[in-house]
């Protein structure tokens, strides 16, 4: 007996003829609802029971919508980053998630057309309530970028740079925290005896891991990390990895990336993303185990996006 | 969704309902072989019991590949973690059409002795769990699975039957303890085959769900 005979059989009392695969082998069409949205419809996204149970929540985003000229870039999303958690924005390339990452520190500020509406709270303090000092506010959150970009200065001069700005002149003070900082970004053994050469001598995931020193050295609320591993190798990507699992807990992080897997190593909560909507917003394992949208599902296992 | 991973999961799939398939095969001979005293059909599922485990690794084979160079997560990651225990289960299923081949050569060169039980009911029943199963995997239909886990308390009751007939057959006819303890084992692979056969349902569930069913497994009958 041939294979193809015996799936095209009988299966409950139903034949299936050549052309019609039974549920098991059908290739499953893309949902309705990814359809709609790219038709322009909005649903309310998908949020686990878990996220609503987070207590404590430091970047609470309401309805926030974000508008690049004409074209709507963000619809209406509401997000809520609990406190010590790693959260993920997963979504196709389009789907909005570094603009609302951006969106957090107020860097589309520096975009002429751009136009919000909703807010967003820090710690409870709004983000988007006129008469915000954006500096005070972008000291709040440290950010770290795709490409690693350390300033063309010496090691020790990148780490403090946050306080030097500050206005920081305690000599002892900068050693700390240069040292501490280092050392929480997993760079301090590798560099404790070259902190006066110039940062652009490291490697590239030696310098995103001095970034994230520079990111933590001024002990922010939390951390934006924009796909900070896409321009590393496997190692060094790992590094970062390791770096994020460790500052959980200590540190709030949400994190922008185009690797689903990374997502999942690193997460605790993860978003999907499609077209400037929410989707769906669960833990990180419910995410990747059984989403509870078909469309998650889809994208998550690659069928679409 | 890359058409690479398409067609290994394809192939996979194939490779599933193929090992089905064989088992259901050398399932029925197994039971045709006892009912109709047929000594070659029992040698013919000894034959099937190598197809079964070559199938069996073809089947791990692909599990591992897929799991190795796809990293599969969500519907995808559940059906290779259900195929991996549906293998097993079914190539359980198989070496149980085996043992009853067994008790079939070894009735056949003891005195004749009529079956205590109907044979051909209980391993119909058990034959109809098996197929239903096959058709929850393929319809991914989880009403079925859960009429799979039911028709096993069905099982268990026959088996306690037989053993009660069998112990009967044994005190009025000391003569024919050999055949009836075939008999009686018989009866208890049948009972073996149905459990492993609610595994296959719980799987089918899980796949779809993504819960684990939890099954209450009846104790070991340590006369079996």
């Amino acid at each position: 007996m041939t294979e193809s005979t015996q799936i095209n059989g009988q299966a409950n009392g139903r034949e299936y003829a050549a052309g019609e695969p039974p549920p098991l082998f059908e290739e499953r069409a893309i949902n309705g609802r990814l359809q709609a949205i790219a038709a322009g419809e909005w649903f309310p996204a998908v949020v686990h029971p878990e996220v609503e149970r987070e207590s404590e929540i430091v970047l609470a985003i309401n309805n926030f919508s974000l508008w690049y000229g004409a074209s709507q870039a963000l619809f209406d999303v509401s997000l809520k980053v609990p406190k010590g958690k790693v959260t993920a924005l997963i979504g196709p390339s389009g789907c909005g998630k570094s603009t609302l990452l951006r969106s957090v520190n107020r860097l589309n500020d520096l975009v002429d057309s751009v136009r919000v509406s909703g807010d967003m709270t820090l710690e409870g303090d709004s983000i988007y309530a006129s008469g915000v000092d954006v500096i005070e506010l972008r000291k709040r959150m440290g950010m770290v970028a795709q490409k690693p970009n350390p300033f063309p200065m010496t090691i020790y001069e990148n780490v403090i740079y946050p306080l030097r700005i500050d206005g920081v002149r305690d000599q002892k003070l900068l050693d700390e925290v240069c040292e501490k900082s280092l050392k929480h970004a997993a760079l301090w053994q590798e560099t404790k005896e070259r902190l006066e050469q110039s940062a652009l001598g490291l490697s590239g995931g030696q310098q995103q891991r001095l970034c994230v020193a520079r990111a933590i050295a001024a002990e922010p609320e939390m951390l934006l990390m924009d796909e900070p591993c896409s321009a590393l190798d496997p190692i060094a990507t790992s590094k970062i990895e390791d770096l994020i699992d460790m500052l959980r807990g200590e540190y709030t992080i949400l994190i922008v990336t185009h690797n689903m897997q990374q997502a999942a190593r690193i997460s605790d909560y993860t978003a999907f993303m499609y077209l400037g909507q929410l989707v769906e917003y669960g833990p990180t394992p419910s995410m990747f185990k059984k989403p509870k949208l078909k469309e998650t599902e889809d994208y998550i296992s690659g069928r679409f996006g | 969704m890359s058409q690479i991973f398409v067609r290994e999961i394809d192939k996979l799939k194939k490779h599933l309902v193929c090992m089905f398939r064989l088992v259901e095969r050398n399932y029925s001979t197994a039971v045709r072989a006892l009912t109709e005293n047929d000594a070659a059909a029992a040698d013919k599922v000894f034959a099937g019991e190598n197809e079964i485990d070559d199938k069996k690794i073809d089947i791990q084979e692909e599990c591992f590949k897929i799991l190795a160079l796809h990293q599969p997560v969500a519907f995808d990651l559940r059906f290779i973690m259900a195929t991996w225990k549906f293998n097993n289960d079914l190539e359980r299923i198989g070496d149980l059409a085996v043992g009853i081949a067994a008790r079939t050569r070894a009735l056949a060169v003891l005195p004749p002795c009529p079956p205590p039980f109907d044979v051909a009911l209980m391993a119909g029943r058990v034959h109809t769990m098996l197929t239903r199963s096959l058709d929850a995997l393929i319809n991914l239909d989880i009403n079925l699975a859960a009429e799979v886990l039911a028709d096993e308390d069905e099982i268990d009751a026959l088996h306690r039957a037989n053993l009660k007939l069998v112990k009967e057959g044994i005190l009025a006819d000391k003569n024919q303890i050999d055949a009836l303890i075939n008999y009686l084992s018989v009866s208890r692979y049948l009972e073996r085959i149905g459990d492993l056969i609610t595994n296959l349902g719980e799987e089918v569930i899980y796949i779809v769900e993504g819960n684990i069913v939890h099954h209450q497994y009846h104790d070991e009958d340590p006369t079996g």
